[in-house]
């Protein structure tokens, strides 16, 4: 299993340098190197799982290996794999939907100048994923979570050319460093405890209750930031809408079914390591994303935009179900998420392709020129609206069935529960506006719906794969098999288990269910039934009303303002405090440099002029007058014999008259 | 191979004897002269690196001689884990220079001759192991880098604010902050050969292994308080090289107006002595002076400045080769942080960082170059869309800018990361609050170096430059090898790591040792 492993993190990367390298030269530019590579760890990845699901047992671990990898000698650093049952079912969901995305992607990129060097992005950010999912430890998905960060950059500013798409790829990068400061914080913190990156020594430092109390609560929290950075949550959620600016499928792939959803499979994956109040912010950090992007989804017109604000408010729900105890509700969703919501951008991506705008506002009535997309589609905006029986339905509900269960517990929290279920209306409205402005109606541009066709069988072939794995109804009770959320105590504790958070929910857990999901089909129908009012029988005018509620229209629109306000403090301030810095390094401290420099010359030149007056002229006299001495003697040196017998003659006469005294 | 560090260090020296007597106009003769004897240098390195027993902390390749007795100096040499690297580094990025100098036209002979001068004094100063030999050295290298810097580099020029600056301006500048800290190293290296004893004559003694063991400390150095001051003036003299805040000024002017493979030597070599003279002499001879903990606070928080202040600078400048100089004074906090901590994580992490400062930078400067050669400005805003009509160089580029914010993969992460872990994981000192706050540097770095790449490579190509030529194999030539080990010592730094690790291990120990147990309850 480990080979099948190594393979898995192996062929991509492989894809990845040969398509950077010879991808041009390759017979149609190697996109089958890295679709070939991809489905290939697909096959190897449903291997594993099957051998997972043959041996199931709760929480079982498959197989791990590890590496001696960095060795300091009193700390080794290793590198190793961790499978078990929630890598298992990572792995499938990565895969496929990548391999999907793959496929989809030889029709869509078609003809695009850089076709080799987009699926050798794609493959390096697979390849990330990948290794993000089967590390055993902290440093390792410190790392690939960079990495990830690093193809997602690629990625979004696929079309560099475009300004808008550089600062797009830009924000992201830099968004994300800011939450993985945090998180590199966090691991800072737990490494200089236990001494160690490994999950496992990890948990079990703190079963023994090594590590503990507050610094453990800061601990998870600033893990937690990572999370907040890669998963779009509130307030780092802002780069998210921006990295539409990819091309389609990577947003499908990147920026809806994968990457994105990494923060909820690290916090899943930590989850042991998370006090009760570690956990509550989580699952308020979730609530409030949840709802802020549910209600600016609703009036934006970009279709990718829409959706990538119902990416980060659903983000939202995984973490309300992480945070409220609901592990396996959290991770559950995280999987028919990854499924509709590929299916979503790849639906679109296909309008897109065959419109070519992204505006709803130019589209309508495309049920009829495009039947399978149409049809896919609207599966998959069922499921995310939580219509019976579809995949979205289970997994919401027991996310909704979670919050309610921890608010019946702690009355405090209720609102938790009562956001979550508004939240849940409003994306069955928002959904079903994309689908009515889209393929229903009349073509509001003629022109473009007239060139509109169906998109090619290797783009339709993944949105009717994608909608077979949205419709799911069998999923819900194998996952909560597989999925079975990780104890404390497992890990060898004395301390009985110090993070209980869920345990004494048992008791309300079903009524809670009954209750959650009778709600949730409530508001998911009347939320498709008001949509369909506003949008389709059109008996509400939506402009009347968004002229009737300008401010908060108006606010919407603009995103509750998050890229003005921090344009206006954290960049403003950013860019400040470099310009300030620069110019006290130049004026200040170089100046005192210079100043030093200018006064010592100053200093040296004084010095000079009292030398050159005093000590210098004193030498310089006596200089001079010799000179002057010289020259006056020169006269005598007429080269005459005579003269010198006469002189020579002269001074022998005045030795003698000296001699006399 | 009895004399090898005499030979690696003085094999430069042959090839100006040889450069002075080749005719001015060959020029070709002159290059490859240059390029032989470098190239014979990086064999040696090689060698070096090949035989050198990385499981014991003592010094190898040991030459001794009698140099002048009557002072007791001697001529004295051999290498351990700490400089190893740093032998390996000036080897190797003096051979790349040679050939990033292949277009220099103006008196060449002098420069080639300057340059392994240049070449000669650092080799001395990392294999030097008798004190006054490596004053010596450190001197000597003083002169070619005044000259190369003032004749070699941009000329002199008036700016806006009326000051003269240019390569005159820069090379004095150099000189005298170098200078002014020797003059401190002076007077402390004086003061220990007078106070410190040969074990065996009883006289007085510049040999460092003498002045390492505490035994034969005595007169003055007995007092803590003069240890502490000797401490103080070492620190001065090697923080002006590193350049530590506020003793930084002299690095961006000596960097911008340095010709490229000069300003590639500065940053990637000479800045490294500061640390190395640290870590060679200040640690291991005077090891309690952290007792006074004042220091490694000071050190540490120096490094939080230097890491936050120049990266701010950096994000401000608008020539590209001054924001490199300025993420120099970043990256080199990095170091300074992950010595103060003491502990095996920060001290590895830090030399570590000290060879991959090196590399990458290197590979930064010579990237500066190559652009420079083509559009003959630096302006970040004046480029636009370059990596439409030079992918190859854009690629390269973006490699070492991702080296240099520090991506997972490439070689700097690994030893910023462990700088930070082994500064915020110190047992004696509490340096948690300091280290996250410098993490804060990342967020920074890769701003502005994200940044200046889309100004230059991102967008609609300015069609000032649609026909700029791609870069040459030439220039490839000096910057594959470079890429190479980025990424090598990214994912796999065992080799560097093994290298450095006895030694740098044996020196944490002496120093924790000397400054007491325990302090901080957190194991």
């Amino acid at each position: 299993m480990i080979t099948s492993a190594i393979l898995i993190l192996l062929l991509p990367l492989v894809a990845f340098i040969i398509q950077i390298f010879v991808g041009k030269r390759l017979p149609r530019k190697g996109d089958w190197v890295s679709t070939g590579a991809m489905f290939a760890a697909l096959a190897l990845s449903v291997g594993i799982f099957i051998d997972a699901v043959a041996q199931y047992e709760p929480n079982n671990v498959l197989a791990t290996a590890t590496w001696d990898w960095i060795n300091f000698g009193p700390v080794h650093v290793t590198f190793g794999f961790l499978i078990d049952n929630l890598t298992a079912f990572m792995l499938v969901v990565v895969t496929l939907v990548s391999s999907l995305v793959h496929l989809y992607s030889i029709g869509y990129m078609h003809g695009d100048p850089r076709y080799n060097r987009y699926f050798a992005y794609l493959s390096l950010f697979s390849f990330s994923m990948l290794g993000l999912v089967l590390v055993d430890n902290l440093f390792g998905i410190y790392i690939f979570w960079e990495l990830v960060g690093l193809s997602s950059y690629l990625l979004i500013g696929f079309w560099f050319e475009k300004d808008s798409a550089a600062n797009a790829s830009k924000k992201a990068f830099i968004t994300n460093r800011v939450g993985d400061v945090g998180m590199f914080a966090g691991i800072m913190i737990l490494f200089s405890i236990t001494g160690t990156f490994s999950f496992n020594e990890v948990f079990a430092a703190v079963a023994d209750g090594h590590v503990g109390g507050t610094l453990l609560t800061v601990a998870g929290i600033l893990l937690f930031f990572g999370a907040i950075g890669k998963s779009a949550q509130f307030p780092l959620h802002v780069w998210l809408p921006d990295a539409m600016e990819g091309p389609t499928p990577v947003s499908a792939l990147i920026h809806a079914a994968t990457m994105v959803a990494a923060g909820v499979y690290m916090v899943g994956r930590t989850f042991v390591l998370y006090t009760p109040d570690a956990l509550l912010f989580i699952a308020y950090i979730g609530t409030i994303t949840a709802f802020i992007a549910a209600t600016i989804a609703i009036v934006q017109m970009d279709i990718k935009r829409v959706l990538a604000y119902s990416t980060i408010s659903q983000l939202g729900y995984m973490m309300v179900g992480l945070g409220t105890g609901g592990y396996t509700a959290g991770l559950f969703h995280l999987t028919t998420h990854a499924f509709f919501k590929a299916l979503l951008f790849l639906g679109s991506g296909s309008v897109i392709h065959a419109v070519h705008t992204q505006e709803m506002d130019e589209m309508g009535g495309l049920r009829k020129k495009m039947p399978i997309t149409f049809w896919t589609f609207l599966i998959a905006t069922l499921s995310i609206s939580g219509v019976f029986p579809l995949s979205g339905f289970w997994s919401k509900d027991a996310i909704l069935a979670s919050a309610l269960g921890f608010g019946m517990t702690h009355p405090a929290h209720m609102p938790i529960f009562v956001v979550l279920l508004l939240s849940a209306g409003v994306t069955a409205f928002y959904m079903f506006r994309i689908v009515f402005l889209t393929f229903t109606g009349e073509p509001r541009d003629k022109k473009k719906y007239d060139h509109a066709h169906e998109s090619p069988l290797t783009m339709t072939i993944p949105l009717v794969v994608l909608a077979v794995l949205s419709v799911g109804t069998i999923w819900w009770g194998w996952v909560e098999h597989m999925l079975v959320k990780p104890e404390l105590a497992s890990y060898g504790s004395h301390v009985a288990s110090a993070v209980e958070h869920a345990a004494e929910e048992h008791g309300v857990a079903h009524s809670a269910h009954t209750i959650a999901m009778f709600s949730s089909v409530v508001v998911a129908t009347l939320g498709i039934l008001l949509s369909a009012v506003v949008y389709f029988w059109r008996k509400i005018s939506a402009d009347a009303w968004a002229e009737k509620l300008k401010p908060i229209h108006t606010f919407l629109w603009n995103k509750y303002y998050f890229d003005e306000l921090y344009a206006a403090t954290i960049i403003r301030v950013t860019l400040f405090k470099s310009r300030l810095f620069a110019a006290f390094d130049l004026k200040i401290i170089d100046g005192i440099v210079n100043g030093t420099g200018r006064l010592t010359a100053a200093f040296s030149r004084l010095q000079g002029s009292i030398d050159l007056r005093g000590v210098d002229g004193a030498v310089n006299f006596v200089a001079r007058f010799v000179g002057y001495l010289g020259s006056q003697l020169r006269g005598l040196q007429t080269g005459n014999i005579q003269a010198y017998i006469m002189m020579a003659l002269f001074a022998v006469v005045l030795l003698f008259v000296f001699q006399q005294f | 191979m009895n004399n090898v560090l005499t030979w690696i260090t003085f094999l430069p020296v042959i090839g100006v004897l040889l450069i002075l007597f080749v005719p001015k106009n060959s020029k070709n003769l002159i290059r490859v002269i240059a390029a032989v004897f470098t190239g014979l240098q990086l064999v040696l390195a090689v060698w070096l690196y090949m035989n050198f027993d990385t499981g014991t902390a003592e010094f190898q390749f040991k030459e001794q001689y009698s140099w002048i007795p009557s002072f007791n100096i001697e001529y004295f040499m051999g290498i351990d884990g700490l400089s190893i690297p740093m032998v390996l580094l000036t080897a190797f990025l003096s051979f790349i220079c040679i050939f990033a100098s292949w277009g220099i036209d103006k008196s060449l002979k002098g420069y080639f001759a300057m340059f392994l001068l240049l070449d000669t004094g650092m080799m001395g100063v990392f294999c030097a192991l008798d004190f006054f030999l490596f004053y010596i050295f450190w001197e000597v290298m003083l002169l070619p880098m005044y000259f190369l810097i003032g004749i070699w580099g941009s000329p002199s020029r008036k700016d806006p604010d009326g000051m003269v600056r240019g390569g005159p301006y820069a090379a004095i500048k150099f000189f005298l902050y170098t200078l002014f800290g020797s003059i401190f190293m002076l007077i402390a290296m004086l003061v220990m050969y007078f106070n410190v004893s040969d074990p065996v004559t009883g006289g007085h003694t510049f040999n460092m292994l003498h002045l390492m063991d505490q035994a034969n400390h005595g007169g003055v150095l007995a007092d803590f308080n003069i240890r502490l001051w000797i401490y103080a003036a070492l620190f001065i003299g090697f923080a002006i090289k590193v350049p530590v805040f506020p003793f930084h000024t002299w690095l961006p002017d000596a960097h911008v107006e340095a010709p490229t493979a000069i300003s590639v030597i500065l940053a990637g070599v000479l800045l490294k002595m500061g640390t190395y003279g640290m870590l060679r002499i200040s640690f291991p001879m005077l090891p309690d002076a952290m007792k006074w903990e004042y220091f490694a606070y000071g050190m540490a928080i120096l490094g939080l400045i230097n890491i936050l202040y120049g990266a701010f600078c950096a994000m401000a400048q608008k020539d590209l080769k001054k924001l490199v100089a300025y993420s120099s004074i970043s990256h080199m906090g990095i170091v300074l942080l992950g010595m103060s901590g003491l502990t095996s994580l920060g001290m590895n992490g830090a030399v570590m960082q000290m060879f991959n400062h090196g590399t990458g930078t290197a590979m930064l400067f010579l990237l500066v170059g190559v652009i420079y050669d083509r559009a003959h400005h630096r302006q970040i805003d004046g480029f636009g869309g370059l990596a439409v009509r030079m992918p190859i160089y854009a690629a390269m580029v973006s490699l070492a800018f991702f080296a240099g914010l520090g991506l997972p993969g490439l070689s700097s992460f690994m030893s910023e990361v462990f700088s930070f872990l082994g500064a915020f994981g110190s047992e004696l000192f509490d340096l948690r609050l300091i280290t996250i706050i410098s993490t804060l540097g990342i967020v920074i770095t890769a701003a502005y170096f994200l940044w200046t790449f889309q100004r230059m490579f991102l967008g609609e190509l300015n069609p000032k430059y649609a026909d700029l030529p791609e870069i040459n194999g030439r220039e490839l030539f000096t910057l594959i090898p470079l890429g190479i080990i980025i990424i090598f010592l990214g994912v796999y730094p065992a080799p560097l790591l093994d290298l450095i690790k006895t030694s740098l291990n044996e020196l944490v120990e002496v120093v924790k040792a000397a400054n007491g147990p325990t302090l901080l309850g957190l194991h």
